[in-house]
């Protein structure tokens, strides 16, 4: 059993890397776009209110982010520090990051 | 013969004495040429004090018995010429990282090996003995990176060298994998396929972080780290097909 967990969180591991990275270069180009007219809510908003677009890019990012976060802490958890249960830490880490995260793409929304 | 020529022709060698307790020990050593850092530890024990232990048997790199820390890297003793790793004439000289020390120099390999059973690294013939020789194709993929992983000498460096190991004292460890990866390509094992479930836990093959010290440091230059990257891909391959 432990052996197919293992594997099921190196291919979510891989996986999730694989949303991010595009998602990333995507979110930075972003970024250096909006700001060129100066940075505000308002601009923000103007662009992320009521784009099932902007929305959906950042709930997948968040989806993928917090399962890839999650995976590393649990790694680092286990190999620098005696606490056991490393894996239910990193789980509530992953449901916090999805909680806050998609509380933040609702509110922008 | 001025006092620089002397120094010239001295090393300057610390030697760990002791068990996990313990200390480096000086010495004053003649610089030979074509000199090994075993050649140097076998001056002392010789020389200058029959009571350091250290262990080597073929002193031509092929038993894998002589592996010491050397300047702080894990290298084989025999095949580690004085002039390439002296540091202004200093030689320091410890046992191999990772594994408890018995006496000086001299490791206990126990543990390592006992990974190796654990990981499932034996060879199981498919075929009996009065069955004829397995043909097996130099050129396939398999065979390929089998060969790519074999010429392993059990030396014990890579796991000398491997952070994850000195993190993880259950991980089964560079040498166990790269072993277990031959027989996963190894057309004449039995079930080729059963390797993967041993090193699929969670001290097998995942833990790895594709650091590549065991690649760095093996004297054989094999790449463990690309036999583990091959087994992460296999136990995969595995778990879709239901095989694990």
């Amino acid at each position: 059993m432990s052996g197919r967990l293992e594997v099921w969180l190196f291919a979510a591991q891989r996986l999730s890397a694989m949303i991010l990275a595009p998602l990333v270069l995507l979110h930075l180009a972003t970024m250096i776009y909006a700001v060129q007219d100066g940075l505000s809510a308002a601009e923000i908003l103007g662009r992320t209110r009521g784009s099932v677009f902007w929305g959906g890019l950042y709930a997948l990012f968040i989806a993928a982010a917090s399962v890839h976060g999650a995976i590393g802490l649990r790694a680092v958890l286990r190999e620098w520090t005696p606490l056991r249960g490393a894996g239910v830490v990193a789980m509530a880490f992953c449901v916090a990051i999805l909680a806050l995260g998609w509380r933040a793409v609702a509110a922008i929304t | 013969m001025s006092a620089m020529d002397e120094a010239a022709k001295t090393l300057q060698v610390d030697i760990w004495r002791g068990g996990a307790q313990g200390a480096f020990q000086s010495f004053t050593v003649p610089h030979e040429v074509s000199q090994t850092v075993l050649d140097v530890v076998t001056y002392v024990q010789r020389r200058l004090d029959p009571t350091l232990s250290y262990r080597f048997s073929c002193r031509v790199g092929m038993c894998g018995t002589c592996a010491m820390m050397v300047n702080g890297r894990p290298r084989w003793t025999c095949r580690t010429h004085v002039d390439r790793i002296a540091d202004d004439g200093r030689i320091a000289i410890a046992p191999l990282r990772n594994f408890p020390v018995i006496k000086d120099l001299a490791v206990d390999m126990t543990a390592f090996f006992d990974k190796w059973r654990d990981a499932g690294a034996r060879f199981q013939p498919r075929d009996g003995a009065a069955d004829s020789f397995a043909n097996v194709d130099p050129n396939s993929p398999a065979r390929r990176a089998a060969s790519d992983a074999i010429e392993c000498i059990g030396c014990g460096i890579c796991h000398a060298a491997c952070d994850v190991v000195s993190w993880n004292p259950d991980y089964l460890g560079p040498a166990a994998l790269n072993r277990v990866w031959t027989l996963v390509n190894d057309e004449r094992d039995a079930d080729p396929a059963a390797h993967l479930a041993p090193v699929a836990g969670d001290a097998g093959c995942h833990a790895c972080h594709s650091q590549q010290g065991c690649a760095v440091h093996c004297p054989n230059s094999l790449s463990p780290t690309a036999s583990i990257a091959g087994l992460k891909r296999q136990t995969l391959a595995a778990l879709f097909r239901g095989q694990l």
